[in-house]
């Protein structure tokens, strides 16, 4: 095994792109348990986010309008959610399994006629001045730019979340609804904000899928990413940071073991596939995981 | 403005009105989605509904909703339990898959030798797998407070990884020629969980309809069902009558994980036959469905089980009889789960018209 | 009366009246099963192209019907039976994993007839078909050898299956062939399609010096990651991917189905159906090679033509000795071709691969 084949540089400038669209998924997706809801439709709004940016994309040639429709068709979607969890009370979690076999199906019947096109090119981005550094610049400065989105966004949710009243409100609202609501803020329109923020971050998610990364149509495309979204906001225990920190460690983890294959690494490959997830698990297991927002899954409902 | 107004008591009538309106609804809506799709909307309706229960052949379709439905009635039970003490258990996919590779490799061990002792080794072994994937997660949240929602899952994902390990190395078929996958359990007399295949009949069909019962008996009648709904309600209340809840967890993951085997062992000695790469189809997932859709009552999942796997049937019927896409049945069984859910608001709580009174 | 012997009487009955559609009496019905949805872009779309073209073929005289995203398992054994009570005459399964469950139906329905893709067991109403695509691999191998500067060329493998071994022989002896110093670095995605995964598995490769990827998966991200590198060629697999066209994509294997489709319909139109074990290359257009595109110097693209020519004619097998084991133990001797059951079952690397096929 030659394991000076393995280039670091390299290796941690892929990682940013290969983490971007769990990273756009999972920040959106934190926001809404923060408020204290459980939406694990998230691969639902992913795939739908991939066909309307996609489609958008594609019927206007511009990449960055697919992203705002890709943002748009996902809220969308996650309207249904919020109605029927915010306003019919339904039970969360099967209401966000629901909404991934109905994103599924939607997906595909919106997609029928935009297979084997490819979506129009969306260039990286070679930061002046700071793309030239060495070793750091092509790690970090050179890629497209909603890698930068992504991780302005998680900047903003953060600051969001620790220094702005609106944060504040949105966090009493996940921890005690009851409370929140006795103190005179309105529970469900917090709610439905976050959801659809969730819904937006889970459609760009999905759109860089099918903008970049493929970048092209195929039915059932995000192929799971959903799912990895999710775990990582528990993994992250509902802190933005800790959040980015888990997407490239599952990614890390996911690229590395690639890497070690090709460079020969006589470890059994069915072993190397199961490391992110073993070592996702372990790093939890270390590092201790946060309490989970106090209302998080429970229906709300005025009791005037 | 429309208000809601919580009914002291769940209404009677409308716990058994609600899932007859959502169905309707459903038809309603998607009668409009085939009919926008240049279908014939009553034709597509009576296909997906009822064609598999009163068509020409439905004496084929019939047993064929057990053999769908009993997997996910089986693990829907399992994962009741936890729902209902808020224990999260998402990754009973996982456990299937395990109980099914510990079944069927007891199972292939023995053969070709016959004998009466094979297939309850093989459902002891099915069983205990599901039950130790299980307490991985829970025996993790127990000891270190690690969230078992993240562990479930990130199980599901090793587990597809073993059995594609499994299906390419140590249970490979010797004689497959070169090819992955196990050698068929179901032409094996010893291990093949079929009683009567034109029937329908398994032993997991058998094991379904058991599960339901003694969940029933357990949740209404034993203190274990007291329990779990009383630290799914109030955790301090629990604990104040005596309830541990290391123990609690441990049990109810204890429980999902062995009947998510027991699943899994007899779809695979039984419908699917052999472990291959692609052995598992979701069921795991699509039983947490269920559970809700049954709102977590054992007669109530057994219903649910029913109709997810009717909508699977008379959605392939549809596929390749009138030409829909698999895409449009998915959509239309978004939509039923959607309207359950919502239409269930109508059994505990009182729809009021009218101006909301100053609080 | 049973539900076996109800069964019987209902098969048989079905089986007469089947016979007798196969005589010319009504539409000859076809009927597809598929393992993926039609828009995967890959493996069922070209399929499912294959089923266009007998409908245009054959137009009012044959109907076809199809079922996509069907698991393999007891999901596909019930749509198959579906498909064969509804009056099918024809039924294409088109997935490895159909195997058993399409032996277990034809047993059924005798008088129906099977095509089983890409496996081994037959009856007398099931015949089996494959395609050659080690040949095109050896041409993507002869090209790439050429036109890699780095002479390391990265190969993203999905399962370790005979299949893909195959693939990965015939492309490395024939890059080999053109320049001894190529080297080739496996990764196996351990999975047929999965966009994320397979884009990071052909940047590692390009990383670690690969400037031509070939790919047995099926999406375009390998594609397009190799576009942002710039430098690094591609190959489409399973549909043409001429989006890529010229570069990175410079040529393409394309499973082609369609003349073995509409040529089984015929026979079974005109009553000479037989049951057959079809493996088909280049020379019968099931393994279509994409245009190679001027990116290739205009020399290689010339001698690439020269070797799929010398496939076609048969006059040249892509495996032929003197051809050595990875382990040095002689495999074929000089001018020796290798036979189809070797190749059928193929677990081991040819001299001079490095590292362990996955068990």
């Amino acid at each position: 095994m030659d394991l000076t084949s393995i280039n670091p540089i390299l290796l941690l400038a892929s990682l940013m792109v290969a983490a971007t669209p769990i990273i756009l998924a999972a920040i959106g997706e934190l926001v809404v348990e923060r408020a204290g809801v459980l939406n694990l439709g998230v691969e639902g709004m992913m795939i739908t986010g991939a066909i309307c940016g996609f489609v958008v994309a594609v019927n206007t040639g511009s990449p960055w309008l697919g992203f705002l429709g890709a943002a748009v068709g996902g809220a969308l979607v996650s309207l249904v959610f919020g109605f029927l969890t915010q306003f019919l009370l339904s039970n969360q979690v099967a209401t966000g399994l629901a909404l991934t076999l109905f994103g599924l199906g939607l997906s595909a019947l919106m997609g029928q006629g935009y297979i084997g096109i490819k979506a129009p090119s969306f260039p990286d981005w070679h930061i002046p001045l700071l793309g030239d550094i060495p070793i750091i610049g092509p790690i970090i400065f050179q890629h497209d730019p909603m890698v930068y989105v992504g991780l302005f966004i998680v900047a903003g949710v953060w600051a969001f979340l620790k220094y702005s009243r609106a944060g504040l409100i949105l966090r009493a609202v996940g921890e005690n609804h009851e409370a929140a609501h006795a103190l005179g803020y309105h529970v469900v329109r917090v709610r439905m904000l976050a959801i659809m923020f969730g819904g937006a971050c889970a459609g760009l998610g999905g759109a860089y899928l099918s903008l970049v990364r493929v970048p092209q149509w195929t039915e059932g495309m995000t192929a799971g990413a959903g799912w990895i979204a999710l775990a990582i906001v528990v993994f992250a225990s509902w802190r933005p940071g800790r959040l980015l920190l888990g997407a490239y460690l599952f990614g890390g983890v996911t690229v590395l073991q690639l890497n070690l294959q090709a460079a020969g690494a006589e470890i059994g490959v069915e072993y190397l596939s199961m490391a992110p997830y073993l070592a996702t698990i372990a790093v939890l297991v270390i590092m201790r995981a946060g309490r989970a927002p106090g209302s998080l899954g429970q229906s709300f409902h005025a009791s005037r | 403005m429309i208000t809601l107004e919580k009914r002291p008591q769940p209404s009677r009538l409308w716990v058994f009105a609600t899932p007859v309106l959502a169905v309707v609804l459903t038809m309603l809506c998607g009668g409009l989605l085939f009919a926008a799709l240049g279908q014939n909307p009553f034709e597509t309706i009576r296909t997906i509904f009822l064609d598999p229960l009163f068509s020409e052949f439905a004496w084929f379709y019939r047993p064929q909703l057990l053999i769908k439905g009993a997997p996910l009635v089986l693990i829907a039970i399992g994962l009741s339990f936890g729902f209902r003490a808020g224990i999260w258990n998402i990754g009973a996919e996982g456990q299937y898959i395990v109980g099914a590779i510990f079944g069927a490799a007891v199972g292939l061990a023995f053969y070709p030798m016959e004998s009466i002792i094979i297939f309850p080794l093989m459902i002891v072994a099915g069983a205990l797998g599901g039950f130790l994937w299980a307490m991985i997660p829970g025996i993790l949240r127990v000891r270190f407070g690690t969230n078992e929602i993240l562990v479930s899952l990130m199980l599901v994902y090793v587990a597809e990884q073993l059995l594609a390990s499994m299906a390419l190395g140590v249970l490979r078929n010797p004689d497959g020629m070169g090819f992955p996958g196990s050698r068929n359990l179901a032409q094996y007399d010893s291990a093949t969980s079929w009683i009567n295949q034109s029937a329908g009949l398994h032993w997991g069909v058998a094991f379904a309809f058991i599960a339901v019962i003694c969940a029933y008996v357990a949740l209404s009648r034993h203190i274990f069902g007291f329990n779990v709904r009383l630290s799914g309600q109030s955790p301090r209340a629990a604990r104040f009558a005596g309830v541990n809840p290391s123990r609690l967890v441990l049990i109810c993951m204890g429980i999902s994980g062995a009947l998510a085997g027991l699943a899994g062992l007899f779809e695979v000695s039984g419908p699917a036959g052999q472990i291959s790469i692609d052995f598992n189809v979701g069921y795991g997932f699509t039983a947490i469905i269920v559970a809700f859709l049954g709102r977590l009552h054992p007669v109530g999942i057994l219903l649910a089980g029913g109709l997810m796997a009717l909508t699977y049937i008379g959605g392939e019927i549809a596929q390749s009889n009138l030409g829909l896409p698999i895409a449009a049945i998915q959509i239309l069984q978004g939509m039923l789960l959607f309207f359950l859910l919502a239409v269930d608001v109508l059994t505990n709580y009182r729809v009021r018209l009218g101006k909301r009174g100053i609080a | 009366m049973t539900l076996k012997t109800i069964l019987a009487g209902a098969t048989l009955a079905l089986g007469l009246a089947t016979g007798a559609a196969a005589d010319g009496h009504e539409p000859v019905t076809v009927g597809f099963v598929y393992v993926g949805p039609v828009g995967d872009g890959g493996w069922t779309y070209e399929h499912d192209q294959g089923r266009l073209a007998v409908e245009a073929e054959f137009g009012d005289k044959v109907e076809t019907v199809f079922v996509e995203s069907v698991p393999e398992g007891p999901d596909a054994e019930r749509v198959m039976t579906q498909m064969a009570l509804q009056g099918a005459d024809l039924i294409f399964t088109t997935s490895f994993g159909y195997m058993d469950q399409t032996i277990a139906v034809a047993e059924k329905f005798p008088n129906v007839r099977f095509e089983h893709a890409t496996g081994y067991k037959r009856a007398d109403n099931v015949s089996t078909y494959s395609a050659r695509f080690y040949e095109g691999r050896a041409v993507q191998g002869h090209i790439a050898g050429q036109i890699t500067e780095s002479n390391v060329i990265g190969y993203i493998a999905s399962f370790p299956i005979p299949e893909v071994i195959r693939g990965i022989n015939a492309a490395y002896i024939h890059a080999k062939e053109v320049n001894p110093d190529v080297e080739f670095k496996i990764v196996w995605a351990y999975t047929w399609f999965d966009p994320a995964k397979e884009a990071e598995a052909a940047t590692v490769l390009i990383e670690q010096g690969a400037d031509v990827i070939l790919q047995h998966t099926d999406s375009t991200a390998p594609q397009a990651a190799a576009q942002a590198a710039g430098n690094v060629a591609t190959f489409g697999q399973a549909s043409d991917m001429a989006e890529f066209a010229p570069f990175p994509r410079v040529s393409s294997i394309i499973d082609n189905w369609a003349p073995y489709y509409v040529a089984r319909t015929q026979a079974v139109i005109d009553g000479t159906w037989e049951s057959t074990d079809t493996w088909d290359g280049i020379a019968p257009g099931m393994v279509g090679i994409g245009e190679i595109t001027d990116a290739v110097p205009a020399e290689v693209k010339a001698s690439a033509e020269a070797l799929i020519e010398r496939l076609r004619s048969g006059e040249y097998h892509a495996f032929t000795g003197p051809l050595n084991k990875q382990d040095g133990s002689a495999w074929l001797a000089a001018g020796e071709t290798a036979d189809d059951g070797t190749l059928a079952g193929m677990n081991f690397y040819v001299e001079g691969l490095s590292g362990d096929i996955p068990q």
